[in-house]
């Protein structure tokens, strides 16, 4: 195991994202490539989960589209994201909050972290 | 036919420059080292016989430990035979390592592939099976179906494929990616997936060329 963590370091993109949880309203600036344009589309939603570990971490956004819930996973190591921004910081209990998917409206709220 | 002698750690994966995902596995390979040098004179043909690996002197008869000897180093589990490899450049004793490879080369790998027993035509051959569980069909879904014409041959023709033994044979891939080697550590990391479990042994040839 200790060699494959070796070479998972030696390949490690080592890009500094701001640190968000389950729960918190991020806005991810991801890079689309139409042909030989390159252009930078922003998806803003909470994040319901995170998983795995070392470099293999996803997350999952899921945001409002109207009246359609609509997720998407993104490797948090993937050279596509330009940036991440976190923009709530949510207070919730779980670390995956799949509960939302069941709620629309004024339910779907969380309530932001006071610190 | 340049090659070295490897052990497979495992898979992971990583992102290209490109910003694609690929699957790679990590092969630890060498330092092998050099067993016997055969000549065309003596032995008829040019090849570098490599010993990799470790094996205990107990489970070593002597005739092999004779022979380990002569190269002076402990008994090694694995002796590959590459044939028409640069002969020229390495002596009895020597050792051969990752250094053999580039980054970016195409190499073919050798290896067993796991055992899976006995399995029927749908896993083994690949067969279909039955496509329908209705009009009909009862217990026979993954079954191989016909085997053969009647009066004419009255017999099934040989190589007819069946149920039997699958995997634990030598398997070769061909083509996979260098992506990377890291010499202190005799690493050398592949794309895609390599036949046999981890920790199994592995040939790692260069392409002809």
């Amino acid at each position: 195991m200790d060699l494959i963590k070796l070479v998972e370091k030696e390949f490690a993109v080592n890009k500094e994202h701001p640190k968000f949880s389950a729960g918190d309203t991020i806005t991810v600036s991801y890079k689309i490539i139409e042909g030989n344009k390159e252009r930078i589309q922003n998806f803003r939603g909470v994040v319901i989960q995170i998983k795995g570990g070392e470099n293999n971490k996803t997350f999952t956004v899921r945001k409002m589209s109207g009246n359609i819930g609509v997720e998407r996973i993104f490797p948090l190591d993937s050279p596509f994201i330009d940036s991440i921004q976190v923009n709530k910081r949510g207070k919730v209990r779980r670390k995956r909050i799949f509960y939302l998917r069941g709620r629309t409206g004024k339910k779907a709220r969380i309530k932001e972290k006071r610190f | 036919m340049a090659g070295i002698i490897g052990k497979k750690i495992g898979m992971t994966s990583v992102f290209s420059v490109e910003g694609k995902n690929i699957p790679c596995t990590v092969i630890e390979a060498g330092p092998c080292v050099v067993t016997q040098v055969k000549t065309k004179e003596k032995e008829g043909y040019d090849a570098l016989q490599l010993a990799f690996g470790h094996k205990k002197e107990r489970r070593t008869t002597k005739a092999e430990f004779g022979h380990f000897k002569k190269a002076g180093i402990s008994p090694r589990h694995e002796l590959v035979e590459f044939k028409n490899t640069y002969q020229e450049a390495y002596k009895l004793g020597d050792e051969v390592t990752v250094d053999i490879f580039h980054e970016l080369d195409y190499v073919d790998v050798v290896g067993v592939s796991k055992g899976k027993g006995f399995q029927g035509v749908v896993k083994r051959h690949n067969f279909r099976g039955v496509n329908d569980q209705t009009h009909g069909q009862h217990n026979r879904l993954r079954a191989p179906g016909s085997i053969g014409a009647s009066s004419w041959p009255s017999r099934v023709f040989k190589g007819m494929r069946m149920a039997g033994r699958t995997g634990n044979r030598n398997n070769t891939i061909e083509n996979l990616m260098v992506l990377k080697i890291i010499p202190e550590k005799n690493i050398i990391v592949v794309k895609g997936s390599v036949p046999g479990a981890k920790g199994s042994y592995l040939i790692i040839r260069k392409q002809w060329n």
